[in-house]
């Protein structure tokens, strides 16, 4: 082929002696370690009107953002939903996540939410019923509520944290389980703290 | 393909482009009052195209078509508002993509619903990847028949929400001509990007007598101005001490009519200035202090220049892979100022030490008041010069071998005026014309940067044409292959009588392509390979417009002259050297610093 240019080949250049990460950040080239994951959870307030949903669930899964769970809701503004994200990722791609959800128009306010807010799953688990008091005295360890018990199966339901609910299905498998719902993480902070503020601190519903 | 309505009256009186701008200007300086006096809105598509003439629109490009009929009806009354038929929607949606970059004002495309929506979408994600400003206005089925899979219909605002900055489904002839007017407010504010607006038959056809007013941007969009000062006076600390500093100037410096401030913070401070792609044009070429552009094809000197700063003062970039090759090689020993007017890009792809989102132009501004001395950078100037002696990008023009692309492009910026503007599609002669077209002002630059969109040179020169001055030339490169891809929009050209240049490189090949292949798939020319070309020459003058083909270096001058000074559309086929490649090349995730010259230190590498 035809073509090329004068100067000096790739070898005979002088090279930085740098080099960054994946996450574009620089590193000592001797001691590269790649950063953690971590789990964070992120309150999104949206706008309450269709598509919004299925933007928010679109940009997430078009970025690869690691989604442990997902659920919304209406709030006590009419015109306003709630959003729970919780994601699983190094530190810049939860950054980059809650930058990528603040720029969807719907989207009125994202926060990510300290460790200690109160998070809660509801699951109902269906298991079979024959035999239903030691399925009672599973229920009563785990705070669980029996909502249906028939000849066949016994359904309960349980709210708490992720790994409490993890732990209650582990717990109720020994009864066999026909199926089970989970709803995902719902947070809210704790105390006076709003969960989810305007970019000058005000209430975002004001 | 799809259905589509006769060409209206509005469209047979514009024949000539000159002649609709008097009569369009007239209109554009009203107020919304005097307009809604004059011809009060009536319904939903009166309203929509009211909302066109209350932003100050012009221009649109589009294709007619069912679902759309009603807001075309509406156009018919507009005297402000011409509207260019495209051949295709796909060029209706590129125009109005150029049209964008060269005035700095959204391009609206319009098309029917279903396929003509579909095609546009290209062009939509076009604009997204590039930050242009557009806006597309669909035709969509009746809302009744929405979700019953009627004839034409397509989710169009689904279809396109990944590729839009945001869009609206028109749901209210009361509203809908304040949905149009919020599309073409966000397509402008803050970062540019496209926007959409979808609209049922039965909403623009339906009565209403709502004037929408001014365009507005909704209360929960929030563009930055200016940068936090704290982050400023850091960030002025780091440029103040560097010892290597070098500016990467992106496109948002161009979009934000930021170049005047460049040019005097760069000239003030003596710091060598590296550009994107899309940022050529924002620093003059010729400059001194210019280091042209940096990336996969760029000139060697940027890429050692970016290599190896120390400090590196990224404005209105978002770092793509293009530009960066290898993240773990990418100016691994500089510290990063990042500007930029979108917060998500900051520390998106290359991590930013000091963050300053705002506006190019007004950020620029607070770091040159917060500057209290220059950096101490004569021995990197010196360097940066040395590496510009070092890899030159001269080329030979050896008589036994066919015409090389180099010398073309060349030869065409040496016949035109500086301020000419320069489109291309893409491929290898999309790099030739980055590389030896000197580009010295801004908005002179019209390319598809990130989604690399072959075919968008011909419609996009048609948009840039519309934008431009009459004394700006228009020159459009294109290669065989990309051209072939929407080359039925010179009929529009002819039609509408516009003064373009089309120079077509033509190896016969799917150049860029066939170049990777021989570098890394042991040369075999799987689908890149022509057994057969057309003559661009003479299918041009079968389109109505002039033909010329050049095969001989001598011939160059005559063609080039004679298809510049033409007024009307006019197509020279180079017959080029087929086996030119381009260098220098830094292969995909390559270290910038070690760009090959050669195909035997690409093979190398």
């Amino acid at each position: 082929m035809t073509g090329g240019l004068q100067g000096p080949g790739p070898k005979d250049r002088p090279r930085p002696d740098g080099r960054r990460n994946s996450q574009g950040i620089r590193v000592d080239p001797d001691a590269e370690a790649e950063p953690d994951t971590r789990r964070a959870v992120l309150s999104a307030l949206v706008k309450h009107e269709p598509g919004v949903l299925a933007e928010v669930s679109g940009l997430f899964s078009r970025r690869q953002f690691n989604i442990e769970s997902l659920t919304v809701g209406p709030t006590e503004d009419d015109d306003r939903a709630r959003i729970t994200l919780v994601i699983e990722e190094p530190e810049p791609g939860i950054e980059q996540a809650k930058k990528q959800l603040r720029k969807l128009l719907p989207v009125v306010s994202v926060r990510e939410l300290p460790q200690d807010a109160n998070q809660r799953e509801l699951a109902l688990i269906k298991v079979g019923a024959t035999r239903p008091d030691e399925v009672h005295a599973i229920a009563e360890m785990y705070d669980a509520k029996g909502v249906d018990a028939g000849r066949d199966t016994i359904t309960v339901e349980i709210t708490g944290s992720t790994q409490k609910i993890d732990a209650a299905v582990e717990a109720f498998d020994q009864f066999g389980i026909h199926e089970i719902v989970r709803t995902g993480t719902a947070a809210l902070s704790r105390g006076a703290e709003y969960t989810a503020t305007t970019p000058d601190g005000a209430p975002a519903d004001d | 393909m799809s259905e589509r309505a006769p060409v209206t009256e509005t469209e047979k009186e514009a024949t000539n482009a000159g002649d609709a701008a008097d009569a369009a200007a007239s209109g554009a300086n009203r107020s919304p009052e005097e307009r809604a006096e004059g011809r009060p809105v009536a319904t939903g598509a009166d309203s929509v195209v009211r909302a066109l003439e209350n932003a100050g629109i012009e221009y649109l490009f589009g294709v007619q078509g069912g679902a759309i009929m009603p807001v075309y009806d509406a156009l018919y009354d507009s005297d402000q508002l011409t509207h260019f038929t495209m051949a295709h929607e796909q060029g209706a949606s590129h125009a109005a993509d150029a049209y964008g970059i060269v005035a700095g004002e959204p391009g609206v495309c319009m098309a029917t619903s279903g396929p003509g929506a579909t095609n546009l979408v290209t062009g939509i994600a076009d604009a997204n990847m590039d930050s242009d400003p557009m806006i597309a206005l669909t035709g969509q089925v009746p809302s009744d028949f929405v979700g019953n899979d009627a004839f034409q219909e397509t989710d169009t605002t689904g279809v396109t929400d990944p590729v839009t900055k945001t869009n609206f489904f028109a749901d209210d002839p009361d509203e809908v001509g304040t949905d149009v007017g919020q599309a073409l407010a966000l397509a402008n504010t803050g970062r540019p990007g496209p926007t959409l607006v979808d609209l049922p038959k039965d909403i623009t056809n339906a009565d209403t007598d709502v004037e929408p007013g001014e365009p507005e941007t909704p209360d929960t969009f929030h563009a930055p101005e200016e940068a936090d000062d704290e982050a400023v006076a850091e960030a002025v600390r780091a440029i103040e001490a560097a010892e290597k500093p070098a500016i990467l100037a992106g496109g948002g410096i161009i979009k934000g009519d930021a170049t005047e401030e460049l040019r005097e913070f760069a000239a003030s401070y003596e710091i060598p200035v590296v550009t994107t792609m899309p940022g050529l044009g924002s620093f003059p070429e010729d400059h001194e202090l210019s280091m042209e552009m940096a990336g996969m094809h760029g000139t060697g000197y940027a890429n050692m220049a970016i290599t190896h700063c120390d400090v590196l003062i990224g404005i209105g970039t978002r770092f793509d892979d293009r530009l960066t090759g290898g993240i773990d090689t990418f100016a691994p020993d500089a510290e990063v100022v990042h500007v930029d007017i979108d917060p998500a890009e900051i520390s998106k792809n290359i991590h930013a030490d000091y963050p300053l989102i705002g506006d190019a132009g007004r950020v620029i501004e607070q770091l040159d008041a917060e500057m209290e001395f220059a950096p101490d950078a004569d021995e990197w100037r010196e360097q940066c010069q040395t590496w510009k002696s070092e890899y030159p990008m001269d080329y030979s023009t050896p008589d036994d071998e066919p015409l090389k692309p180099e010398f073309v492009v060349e030869a065409l910026d040496e016949a035109t005026s500086d301020d000419a503007i320069v489109t291309t599609g893409v491929g290898q002669h999309q790099m030739w014309a980055c590389q030896y077209w000197t580009f010295r002002e801004p908005r002179t630059w019209v390319s598809s940067h990130g989604l690399g969109t072959m075919g968008y040179g011909l419609p996009a020169a048609i948009g840039a044409r519309v934008a431009a001055d009459d004394d700006q030339e228009v020159v459009c490169f294109e290669g065989d292959g990309s051209f072939l891809m929407t080359i039925q929009e010179l009929s529009v050209a002819v039609r509408e009588d516009m003064d373009i240049t089309v120079a077509v490189l033509n190896n016969e090949y799917v150049g860029m392509v066939r170049q990777w292949q021989d570098a890394f798939f042991d040369g075999r020319h799987a689908a890149s390979e022509y057994s057969w070309c057309p003559e661009f020459d003479k299918l041009a003058e079968a389109f109505g417009a002039r033909g010329f083909a050049v095969d001989d270096y001598d011939e160059v001058a005559d063609a080039v002259e004679a298809a510049v000074e033409y007024d009307g559309p006019s197509v020279i086929d180079f017959h080029i050297d087929p086996r030119a490649n381009v260098y220098p090349m830094v292969p995909s995730g390559g270290a910038n610093g070690q760009f090959a010259l050669s195909e035997a230190q690409l093979e190398d590498l």
